[in-house]
């Protein structure tokens, strides 16, 4: 359960955490091997330094031994405990047994005196005595007996294959412990600066490696939702597998946003024609009779007999029926018919028609017009495009705002962008921006931009519509130059 | 003819050259004293104070000659290579023969020394020699009086074999070693000189502290200085009266003090008769 707690958590801590737990087992096992090893060559050197003293000294205590010169062996065995014991070593008793295992001498003969049976003295003795029936020839041998605070150097004291007895050199482990913990303490203190330089980074690390994963899969998960954010290509720059990983991601991304947004744009594209083919049958269904009526009433004016009230209602009936012929036509935009083509002069007059408007609220118009000579575009439709666009601009623009126009010929495609600051369109504004009697005209009738898609589509070309830095609004209109004339 | 002439005449020269040499060598002849390590006890500054003293004394090179034993220092006698020697009374005794008195040491005053019979102070039971059997013992030297001879002698006038007493026992060949043996508990008991044992209490009291005098003997003749027998009688008339004034003499009485002696007298020898006694075989 807890082993599946761990596994189920992020990678932002399971690499760390699997990291960290490696490198800790991976110092600790050094530092452990290390510090056996220091354990084994303490012992090791320990057995060599003893049997070298037991060596130096076998020669002299051999003579000594043979003409029974007790203190003689004494002295001898007394100044190599002193010279023998060391930092490494400390010799805490040298004892000369004879054959028959009876003590002949020793430095510390109160613990181990003279004649007495080694076997007898101890129970740790009792184990050397046996290992030393043990032993053949001038063999030395170091012994470490279980749970004993001592070690047992044994050498045999030979001349030309006659051994007068043993020397056993007893070293105290106390000193050897300290020595064993200072390497331990020197084992560890490598470890944890090891640990110290290691464990930060592998967090470092590991959190490095683990963030563009994470951040990646959050993304995913949010795909079906709604749009997540582009990954910060700054947060992995290698070329790696995660490298591909997020390229793959952003491309997908990018595919699926260009995806909807052709869809969203056919959508609006059909339910605009649409409705333009239902306007224009219905304005042409209303035409008809409207013409009609508009005749008969022409008709009546002519009489004379006409009673005030009468000629009052004609007016009446005259200025709706005007009223709704207006709206029809406006309705039933037709681009079709003959216009001169458009020169410079036609832009630089539409900004003329304008700037009272703009001084009003004292914008700053900008104006680029980079038309040259003729294009092969009707002039009174270009006109009323950019007229519309330019005062719905300025009149979102706020009090002192800026309107820019630019009108330019790229591509073979005449190109107007105005673009004010000012009041920004929601997406979903935008998405029923060119539907006739838009909910969003002020005082007018909501044609203005229905007209304007109504001309730009008749001519071939498409209009957009883009909030820029949420601080602009930017409609360009494309079109298409068509066959001068 | 005139060869062996000419060959005479330079042996002549030669043979008047090499007697001239030797005369003026006999008149510089170095003093020679033999002296036992054991007796040195390592105090070899001390002693080559002493050297330089007795040479200034009598106007003579004085040198001193270092042996492990007493019997290789009588052996260097026997040859002529040394002109005193200072030794152990049973080993003047049993060479007195080849030898004459010079001096006799003094300590607190009298020419004797006395046989301790020590054991560590951590044993309070021990009364006597009487009650070491089957101990270890550690004798000074087969050649000492206090530290061999007296012990020994004590236990055969028991009618006890020496020998056969104790389990064991051994030769530090010097007394304060003796000391050292059984403070650190090598051996249970030991003998030795009692002067050895004052002058290390006054040195390291530390080592005598651990140890305890379970009986003083009577009094022995403190080991001689001995001239051998072919040394001309006013050499060892000289050597005798530097040694006597010692004790008058500022530097010699500082020299004396350092060495825990008194002063030296001529040396008696029926001071030496007790020991001479221990030493006879027992009937």
């Amino acid at each position: 359960m807890t082993m599946r707690y761990f596994l189920n958590l992020s990678y932002r801590y399971k690499i760390p955490l699997w990291g960290g737990i490696l490198i800790l087992m991976s110092t600790f096992a050094v530092s452990t091997w290390f510090m056996l090893n220091r354990y084994n060559q303490l012992e090791a050197q320990l057995a060599v330094e003893s049997e070298k003293l037991g060596y130096s000294l076998k020669s002299n205590l051999f003579s000594a031994l043979l003409r029974d010169d007790v203190w003689r062996a004494f002295e001898i065995i007394t100044e190599a405990s002193q010279r023998g014991s060391s930092d490494r070593v400390l010799v805490e008793n040298i004892v000369v047994v004879d054959n028959a295992q009876q003590v002949v001498v020793a430095t510390q003969p109160r613990e181990t005196p003279m004649l007495s049976e080694l076997d007898k003295l101890s129970p740790e003795f009792a184990e050397v005595e046996k290992r030393i029936r043990t032993m053949s020839g001038a063999t030395s041998k170091t012994i470490y007996l279980p749970h004993s605070k001592h070690y047992y150097a044994l050498v045999p004291i030979t001349k030309d294959n006659t051994i007068l007895g043993t020397l056993i050199i007893v070293h105290s482990k106390e000193v050897f412990r300290p020595l064993f913990a200072e390497s331990a303490k020197e084992a560890l203190t490598v470890g944890l600066l090891v640990l110290a330089v290691l464990l930060p980074f592998n967090w470092y690390w590991g959190r490095r490696m683990a963030l563009p994963l994470v951040q990646l899969a959050e993304r995913m998960e949010q795909l079906g939702k709604d749009w997540p954010d582009d990954l910060d290509p700054s947060l992995y720059i290698y070329r790696d597998e995660f490298g591909r990983l997020f390229d793959a991601y952003n491309q997908l991304l990018k595919d699926l946003r260009g995806k909807e947004a052709l869809e969203l744009h056919m959508v609006q594209s059909e339910r605009l024609a649409a409705l333009g083919q239902l306007a224009a049958g219905i304005a042409h269904e209303i035409n008809n009779p409207l013409s009609g009526m508009l005749t008969a009433i022409d008709t009546l004016k002519f009489h004379d007999d006409l009673s005030p009230m009468t000629n009052k209602t004609i007016t009446l009936i005259e200025r709706g029926l005007m009223q709704i012929k207006d709206t029809v036509a406006a309705l039933l935009v037709e681009s079709k018919s003959k216009s001169r083509n458009l020169v410079a002069q036609d832009i630089d007059d539409v900004l003329t028609l304008i700037s009272p408007m703009g001084a009003k609220k004292a914008l700053h118009i900008g104006w680029h017009n980079s038309l040259d000579g003729e294009t092969a575009l009707p002039a009174t439709f270009i006109r009323q495009i950019m007229i519309n666009l330019l005062l719905n601009a300025i009149k979102a623009a706020s009090q002192q705002g800026e309107v820019d126009c630019d009108v330019c010929i790229s591509d073979g495609h005449l190109l107007i962008s105005v673009i004010n600051n000012g009041k920004m369109l929601t997406p979903e504004q935008i998405s029923h921006l060119f539907e006739p009697f838009s909910s969003l005209s002020e005082g007018g009738h909501g044609l203005g931009l229905w007209v304007t898609y109504q001309i730009v589509t008749q001519l071939g070309g498409n209009i957009s519509v883009k909030r820029e830095h949420d601080e602009h609004m930017n409609f360009t209109v494309r079109i298409p130059l068509g066959v001068q004339s | 003819m005139r060869i062996p002439y000419v060959i005479g005449l330079i042996l002549l020269c030669l043979s008047t050259y090499a007697t001239s040499l030797y005369a003026a060598v006999q008149d510089e002849a170095v003093l020679r004293i033999g002296i036992t390590t054991a007796t040195a006890r390592n105090h070899y500054a001390l002693l080559e104070d002493w050297r330089s003293y007795l040479q200034e004394q009598l106007h003579q090179p004085v040198e001193l000659v270092f042996r492990d034993s007493y019997k290789e220092n009588i052996d260097l006698m026997e040859e002529q290579q040394l002109d005193f020697v200072w030794l152990s009374a049973p080993a003047y005794l049993a060479n007195k023969q080849r030898m004459k008195l010079v001096a006799t040491p003094m300590f607190h005053g009298r020419p004797y020394d006395r046989s301790y019979l020590i054991v560590s102070n951590i044993d309070s039971k021990t009364t006597s020699l009487l009650s070491l059997k089957d101990s270890i013992f550690a004798y000074v030297d087969t050649d000492s009086c206090t530290g061999y001879l007296h012990p020994r002698f004590a236990l055969r006038h028991k009618h006890i074999d020496p020998d056969r007493y104790f389990k064991k026992s051994f030769f530090t060949h010097d007394h304060q070693k003796v000391v050292a043996a059984v403070a650190i508990g090598l051996a249970d008991a030991g003998s030795l000189s009692g002067y050895a044992w004052e002058t290390l209490s006054k040195d390291r009291p530390d080592i005598t502290a651990q140890t305890r005098i379970v009986a003083k003997s009577g009094e022995f003749g403190f080991p001689p200085i001995v001239a051998r027998s072919t040394l001309g009688h006013s050499a060892i008339v000289k050597l005798r009266k530097v040694l006597l004034a010692m004790s008058a003499n500022s530097v010699g009485k500082q020299l004396l003090e350092q060495m825990s002696l008194d002063g030296f007298i001529k040396a008696d020898p029926d001071i030496y008769q007790p020991i001479a006694l221990m030493m006879k075989p027992q009937q």
